[in-house]
């Protein structure tokens, strides 16, 4: 049992760090199987650190509601901007939710008093539990399970597929991409709110491109043909900067390398069930 | 004072919209959002740099060493990396991945090689006399700037417009394969598509570097949103789109930082993104068919 | 029950149709035919409001359908296959049919949250029926082929199952048969036959003639976006202008004597 608790003390924000990565990567799994390229997830992620945090340093909220609050205000700018955005497709809505990203981190760096700006924000009480992630990851993987297998679930692949004979099917297609953005937003945010109470600073720069692009590598890289895959992805993108601590500067560097080398000769990413059922299935007779 | 603001604008429009030139042609051609762009405009001025520091060579032979570096590494991304994406025909959206995971590696790799801070170029190479007329004052190197990229703006123009290779060139942004089936070597053009629009970027690099006197490994990725911006703002795939917007983004910028303030500078770029997006998302010049196979 | 009045479709300075008025009685058959480029699947994306009208009116059931939202008009009764196949081919058979039932699986959240019983009920008759569907167009046994595998006659008649799950009243079947050899066709009509004796009505563009003169019992030609001709199969043969679209102006007495002008 000492080892076990030697092994918390040193890898507990690790682990707990892995949790929220995972919640991170099944929100853009969720807008993905949706057939939404959307990459605001960061932004969101941001404005529910920021949310949760102002909402227990400035309003001494008890931290479920600064949790709520931190789910609550990405969903309502989510809604708001959805109408518009979700209209464009492909390419067109990675570039506008980029965009987006962008416009978020200016305007945290420029509202000062209420965020830090630059600065970022110091001393957010260190309330996230290990509990805390677990419940909320547990959770989150069940709904989406059921959602999955119901008719939501089917819609978002006949959407994905093909969003003009989804829409003679009788499923409204902007109302379900609505439900998909939304939904990733507020579990983002979630991912932000709990993130910014177990590292007690945060600052504009960890919402940008970058923490866009880590959050979509791993769920590319863990395969996002199920739920497996982002979580197995987050798992990965998480622990292998510290495996690769020996590399210190060329961790990014191996990063993007890995990113290129799995689109190039893993498309569906590691958790590919259609895959190994190639390769281990036959093989095991 | 305006004509002061306009001359400012007209220079570093000119420089966005070099960059968004050849980031509009990959997308226009290969159907690609090539987001390591950015990384290949700063190996441009990267490679512009040693080329003066080390070689102490003159300055046009740095230009020359940015476009061909540059060029080079455009290059060899698409035949490494593109390629046996289109031999696939995944979905257009997983090339735009590739090329984050090779612009995160160069960026990394040159902060590796180069170190972090702002390097510059030697003093003396800069020319930095100031030209006054009109009641305006721009410098040497502004002109320079100016006149470079009209130059080579209008040649791209031209070629497109009124060469087989132009025309061979809009063929295949129409449909690849159909042009393929008029016997046009698509292969062989999305090589040469990718050269010229990775020289381009290397070469607006450079100006930049000189523009603002700094060269750092992250030099492409504000410069990436601005194209971003630029080319939804004129039109995906459309030159004159990119050339337009280009333009009107340094204006837009010069307006902000003159008369609200520079710390919005960077907030310009995505407002105009996100008004053109809701309101005309095809934004100028752009076409709002899908591209055929 | 689906009726169009005067209806125009310009593109630009392009009039793809113009005047187009017809009726689809309730439970009949019913074809437009046309040579190629006359407009007919401009005219089934007017109706199911992929694209809105320049003009006239369409309505279905005395409704109408202008403006009305593509989803929508799938809820107020009307079903559609596309000329070029625009089934889910990443899914299987079964998955596809059930998709079409969206509109009538209406389980609460907690139903499909926790998995209660009036959830899976639905659930489980929606597979019952899909598989019933796939058996009127002899597919039940490859329910559970993933949809990309089959043959170009299958994934049309895979079409068709998925296009009733949507419980219509009306089908819109944008060329059936093409692209299927004699024997499938033959094996198409039966069913389509047999799904009209249900009481669906059926509105079909088709190229192939003997199959539109077999099944319908009202047909309607197109010709550069203009109704020329419109009635029973018979009629249809017969008419001077509809042979003019097809075969071009007869130089000979046959014309002549057909249409003594």
């Amino acid at each position: 049992m000492d080892s076990l608790d030697n092994f918390w003390q040193i890898y507990s924000n690790l682990v707990l760090t892995i949790g929220i990565n995972a919640l991170l990567a099944l929100s853009i799994w969720l807008t993905l199987s949706c057939g939404l390229l959307a990459m605001a997830n960061a932004a969101f992620m941001g404005i529910g650190a920021y949310t949760a945090s102002v909402l227990t340093m400035s309003a001494g909220a008890p931290f479920p509601v600064a949790l709520a609050g931190g789910m609550a205000a990405p969903t309502v700018v989510a809604l708001l901007i959805g109408g518009p955005t979700l209209r464009l497709s492909g390419v067109y809505l990675a570039m506008a939710t980029l965009g987006f990203g962008e416009v978020v981190r200016v305007l945290i760096l420029n509202a000062e008093s209420l965020t830090g700006g630059a600065l970022g924000l110091n001393g957010i009480p260190q309330l996230t539990q290990w509990w805390h992630v677990a419940a909320a990851l547990a959770i989150t993987l069940w709904a989406l399970w059921r959602l999955r297998r119901s008719r939501i679930g089917r819609a978002f692949e006949a959407i994905k597929e093909d969003a003009v004979a989804a829409s003679l099917m009788g499923i409204g297609v902007m109302a379900h991409k609505m439900l998909a953005f939304a939904l990733g937003a507020a579990i983002a945010g979630l991912a932000g709110a709990l993130n910014a109470h177990l590292t007690f600073f945060i600052g504009p720069s960890e919402f940008g491109f970058d923490r866009g692009v880590d959050i979509l590598t791993m769920a590319i890289l863990g395969g996002t043909s199920g739920l497996t895959g982002p979580v197995l992805g987050a798992l990965i993108i998480t622990v292998l900067p510290e495996l690769l601590r020996g590399l210190k500067d060329f961790r990014t560097m191996t990063n993007g390398a890995i990113l290129v080398l799995i689109v190039l000769f893993l498309p569906k990413g590691l958790w590919d069930p259609l895959r190994m059922r190639q390769w281990f299935g036959r093989g095991a007779r | 004072m305006l004509e002061q603001q306009l001359v400012n604008a007209l220079s570093l429009g000119c420089v966005y919209a070099l960059f968004a030139l050849g980031f509009t042609l990959v997308f226009g051609v290969l159907g690609v959002i090539n987001l390591s762009h950015g990384a290949i405009f700063m190996i441009g001025a990267y490679a512009a740099l040693e080329v003066v520091t080390r070689l102490a060579f003159p300055l046009w032979a740095a230009l020359a060493a940015a476009f061909l570096v540059s060029g080079v590494t455009g290059l060899l991304i698409d035949v490494l990396v593109l390629r046996p994406l289109r031999r696939r025909n995944a979905p257009h959206l997983i090339p735009m991945i590739a090329t984050i995971g090779i612009a995160i590696f160069f960026n990394s790799a040159s902060q590796g090689v180069f170190g972090a801070e702002n390097l510059r170029f030697p003093s003396e190479l800069v020319p930095d006399q100031q030209l006054h007329f009109a009641g305006v004052q721009i410098s040497v190197l502004e002109v320079a700037i100016i006149v470079l990229s009209f130059a080579l703006m209008a040649g791209l123009l031209i070629v497109m417009r009124s060469t087989q290779l132009g025309r061979a060139l809009r063929a295949i942004a129409e449909s690849p394969k159909a042009a393929a089936l008029l016997g046009i070597n698509v292969e062989g053009l999305f090589y040469l598509t990718s050269f010229t629009a990775a020289a381009l970027g290397g070469i607006s690099g450079v100006l930049i570097a000189l523009y603002s006197n700094a060269v750092f490994p992250l030099m492409g990725q504000p410069m990436l949103h601005k194209g971003i911006a630029v080319i939804i703002l004129g039109g995906m795939g459309d030159i004159r789109g990119a050339l337009i917007g280009g333009l009107f983004l340094g204006f837009a910028e010069v307006m902000s930082v003159a008369y609200i303030g520079s710390t919005m500078r960077d907030a310009v770029a995505f407002g105009l993104l996100f008004m053109v997006l809701l309101l005309r998302p095809q934004g100028m010049f752009g076409k709002v068919l899908e591209r055929k196979a | 029950m689906l009726s169009l009045n005067q209806v125009s479709k310009r593109f630009g300075g392009l009039t793809v149709l113009q005047d187009v008025s017809f009726d689809v009685p309730a439970g009949s058959v019913f074809g437009l035919i046309g040579p190629n480029g006359a407009g007919k699947t401009t005219v089934f994306n007017l109706i199911t409001g992929l694209l809105a009208p320049s003009g006239g009116s369409i309505a279905l059931e005395g409704r109408s359908l202008v403006g009305v939202k593509p989803h929508q008009i799938t809820r107020l009764g009307l079903a559609r296959t596309f000329q070029n196949i625009r089934i889910f081919k990443e899914m299987t058979l079964l998955e596809n049919v059930i998709v079409g039932m969206h509109a009538h699986l209406d389980y609460s959240v907690p139903g499909w949250l926790f998995a209660l019983p009036g959830f899976r009920a639905r659930e489980r008759q929606a597979r019952e029926k899909a598989l019933e569907l796939l058996s009127w167009v002899g597919l039940s046994a490859k329910a559970g082929d993933i949809a990309d595998n089959l043959s170009y006659g299958d994934q049309r008649k895979l079409e068709l199952a998925r296009a009733l799950a949507t419980e219509p009243k009306l089908l819109l079947l944008d060329e059936p048969v093409a692209g299927m050899n004699t024997g499938e066709k033959v094996e198409l009509m039966a069913q389509i036959s047999q799904i009209a004796k249900r009481g669906y009505t059926i509105f079909m563009i088709e190229h192939d003639m003997r199959f539109v003169m077999g099944l319908c019992e009202r047909i309607a030609v197109l010709n550069f976006g203009r109704i020329i001709a419109e009635g029973s199969p018979d009629e249809i043969k017969r008419n001077p202008d509809v042979i003019e679209a097809y075969l071009g102006r007869e130089d000979d007495d046959v014309g002549a004597a057909a249409n003594p002008a």
